[in-house]
């Protein structure tokens, strides 16, 4: 719904070409459309004055060099100053050298605070630490719950003392815990409030000043508008925080609110948070915050979980298998498993730049059409997998009758794979495919 | 300003209302007072942004920083520059001369965006099916323990459905709200199919003879395809067994929310046929100006405000009373 500031500066500047430097006139044009974009993506209006000002600064009487249009140019002026104002660099959490080292989740109801938790205790199990978590909201009904489920779910411990303790005791004894378990992280999440709650915010600052944090996160749901500013100042000054954490960002916001909170506070956003499985969250990159902002993708991104996900012996030897053009269903299997490993296809696409996200919306992604798949080719023989050659009619039967489908779908899957055999083999040929997501469709 | 919840539904009778127990122990306040001091903390930064410009003069640079300060309340670019354009040719026209006037045009201009259609909660069926949508945070569990204590206490009897099977704990949060209210609360395990839930609630509603059954669904992002779909199906659900249900699909939207909150309503309506907004969590510093880009753009009536956790902070809601404490008096005197 929202034009992206790219296609908008592109509308503005299209017709520019050859121009050689950009005019007052294009400057101020350029100067409105950025200020419309930055507002629509809720970025505070303060904030947005300021920018703009050191954009026009920037971009007023730059050379517009041969290779760039003149709204490409301005891209790059607005995407270095985004990445310059959110920090240029990753922003990582701070590990205590005397474990355990205390992580402390603040934020408002609702913006996804013990979700947050759990996310980050996965995050953490992922990098080999033992996290503990503690459940320090008391006044949820059911919060206390919500954070034994996540801990069941992912084995890792909770610390709780019930709904009628007093959280500050609570966390002190939730890292006495950890302290005696030998646990080398303690996540403390917090009951969620209004920044204007007094009590509240006291006693966030007294847990702070008796538990210590190393971390003090505050969690900040990305649809938020405007008032981002107020209740990341408000938690600045009560509790001091340490960093920020993004959520919600598997939705449509543009996200605006990183450019203000980080702005206000001066406090780097650490983590984005995607999606409701427990995997769905990451360290923050503000080059690839900027682009999100710009609507320009997210290739940085999408390439760091293939590398996670993608086991990389199992990679070799596929690669090696290829060059032979030995390409097998039971290859075909792997492949298809390693890719669902990434995350949803839909999470996956729109990581991919050029694909316009409001287009995306409406490309429906069926994980489904891969479990049908993965039937289909569990229900062949080994000897079928390897040699897809021998399967004829009867066994065309037999495969669909075994799988659930039909024999058209099991048709339909093997012409794919005869396709994908002749693309893999331009692979190994050293011919890239033009697009390699036709395999699966698309 | 005083209100009866029993004109706020309809299919209440006038003469239901009792007066509540806990209501009295909360503390019941008017609406227009216990709104204004939620709101009264959020009108202020508005007011002094706009006391400095409104005191004597309408100029150039007084128009941009009125631009400005709804934009900062989240009432969006569009909404934003069709009361500007509005305001600019009252001022034109000489209808509004100096601050003064200038206010109360504001809120007039203001409050006449909001949609015209039935702020009220229709429960004139037997039963009544209220869907309670919306994306993940915004509030709807509490919302459903709210409503379903004012349904109480004009005589009615609710049922409540847990539908949110998703999310870690959700099912003990609304039965939770069940035990405080004093109200039967329908639900599975965690994980089971909200379709099979919501046959269930209504086939209870229906064996038990309640009047309205208020369904609470999973938080979902309106991006997510597959979860719209869910939402759709529990739709037609309930339609095999209430043919004419849902009588009220309501949206929360977080009063914090920014432009998103336009992409969540159009979506969800595309989806269910969304028949209002419970605009919540007005009791912060958020001005919930998006309340206006929606109701104004999707012409979906603003139904009901969240204030506060406590059972007593819903209020129904009144554009003349919302736009008045937006742009408050004070905009005049704290110069």
């Amino acid at each position: 719904m929202f034009e992206s500031l790219s296609d908008r500066l592109q509308g503005a500047l299209g017709g520019l070409k050859g121009h050689g430097k950009l005019t007052d006139t294009d400057i101020e044009r350029v100067a409105r459309e950025i200020r419309l974009a930055l507002l629509e993506a809720d970025v505070n209006f303060k904030v947005v004055k300021e920018f703009v000002a050191r954009i026009k600064e920037r971009a007023l009487g730059a050379e517009v060099l041969e290779s760039l249009t003149p709204a490409q140019q301005v891209i790059k002026i607005v995407n270095q100053e985004l990445t310059t104002l959110m920090g240029s660099t990753a922003n990582k959490l701070a590990f205590s050298s005397r474990p355990p080292t205390v992580v402390m989740m603040v934020g408002l109801q609702g913006s996804g605070k013990t979700t947050a938790c759990g996310k980050l205790a996965n995050f953490l199990l992922g990098q080999g630490k033992s996290p503990l978590l503690v459940a320090g909201d008391v006044y949820r009904p059911a919060a206390v719950d919500q954070l034994k489920a996540l801990g069941a779910q992912l084995n890792v411990p909770v610390y709780d003392e019930g709904t009628d303790a007093d959280p500050v005791d609570i966390a002190e004894h939730g890292v006495a815990r950890a302290r005696e378990d030998g646990r080398d992280v303690v996540i403390i999440d917090t009951a969620g409030r209004l920044h204007i709650d007094e009590p509240l915010m006291e006693e966030l600052a007294r847990i702070r000043r008796n538990v210590k944090p190393h971390n003090i996160l505050l969690v900040v749901d990305s649809m938020t508008g405007q008032d981002a500013v107020n209740v990341a100042q408000q938690f600045q000054d009560k509790v001091d925080l340490d960093g920020i954490v993004l959520t919600k960002l598997d939705g449509d916001a543009r996200g605006g609110a990183a450019l203000s909170v980080r702005a206000v506070t001066g406090r780097p956003v650490k983590f984005v948070s995607t999606g409701e499985k427990l995997d769905g969250f990451e360290y923050f990159h503000p080059d690839r915050m900027a682009s999100r902002i710009l609507g320009m993708g997210d290739m940085l991104s999408l390439i760091e979980k293939a590398e996670q996900s993608l086991d990389a012996q199992q990679a070799a030897e596929l690669e090696r298998r290829l060059l032979k053009s030995q390409f097998t269903f039971d290859d075909f299997m792997d492949q298809l498993q390693q890719v669902r490993k990434m995350g949803s296809l839909q999470s996956i696409l729109s990581m991919i730049p050029g694909l316009p996200t409001a287009k995306l919306r409406n490309l429906q992604v069926d994980d489904k059409a891969f479990d049908r798949i993965q039937a289909i080719i569990q229900s062949m023989t080994p000897e079928e997998r390897r040699h897809p050659d021998i399967i004829g009619g009867s066994r065309r039967r037999r495969i669909a009758v075994g799988s659930g489908s039909d024999i058209q779908a099991v048709n339909q899957l093997l012409n794919q794979f005869k396709q994908m055999q002749k693309m893999m083999k331009q692979i190994g040929s050293g011919r890239m495919p033009k697009n390699p997501f036709q395999m699966f469709g698309m | 300003m005083s209100y009866n919840w029993s004109e706020v539904f309809v299919g209440v009778s006038p003469t239901a209302e009792v007066e509540p127990a806990a209501a009295r122990e909360e503390g019941r306040k008017g609406w227009f007072r216990s709104l204004k001091e939620g709101l009264s903390r959020s009108t202020k930064a508005l007011a002094q942004q706009l006391s400095a410009i409104l005191v004597d003069r309408i100029d150039e640079d007084a128009w941009e920083r009125i631009e400005e300060a709804l934009i900062g309340a989240d009432i969006g670019v569009s909404s934003t520059v069709a009361i500007v354009e509005k305001l600019e040719q009252m001022a034109d026209a000489g209808e509004v001369r100096g601050p003064a006037e200038l206010v109360a045009a504001l809120r007039r201009v203001t409050a006449e965006l909001f949609s015209t259609k039935d702020t009220r909660i229709d429960v004139a069926h037997s039963p009544a099916v209220i869907l309670m949508t919306g994306v993940n945070g915004t509030g709807k569990t509490t919302t459903i323990g709210k409503i379903a204590w004012h349904l109480k206490n004009v005589g009615k009897q609710p049922l409540l459905v847990a539908a949110d099977t998703f999310r870690a704990a959700a099912v003990e949060q609304l039965v939770e709200w069940g035990r405080r209210v004093d109200v039967d609360v329908i639900h599975q395990d965690r994980g089971s199919d909200p379709g099979a839930v919501v046959f269930d609630g209504l086939s209870a509603a229906m064996a038990r003879g309640s009047d309205v059954v208020i369904i609470d669904t999973a938080g979902r992002l309106h991006t997510q395809v597959n979860l719209m779909r869910e939402l759709e199906k529990m739709v037609r659900v309930i339609r095999k067994q209430v043919t004419d249900a849902p009588h009220e699909t309501l949206i929360t939207i977080d009063a914090t929310t920014g432009q998103n909150g336009l992409v969540q309503a159009r979506l969800f309506r595309e989806a269910v046929g969304v028949t209002g907004v419970v605009l919540t969590k007005m009791d912060g510093t958020a001005k919930g100006g998006i309340a206006v880009a929606v109701s104004h753009e999707l012409d979906l009536p603003i139904k009901l405000i969240g204030v506060g956790e406590k059972m007593t902070d819903l209020q129904p809601f009144d554009a003349a009373g919302f736009t008045e404490l937006l742009f408050s008096d004070e905009i005049l005197k704290a110069s």
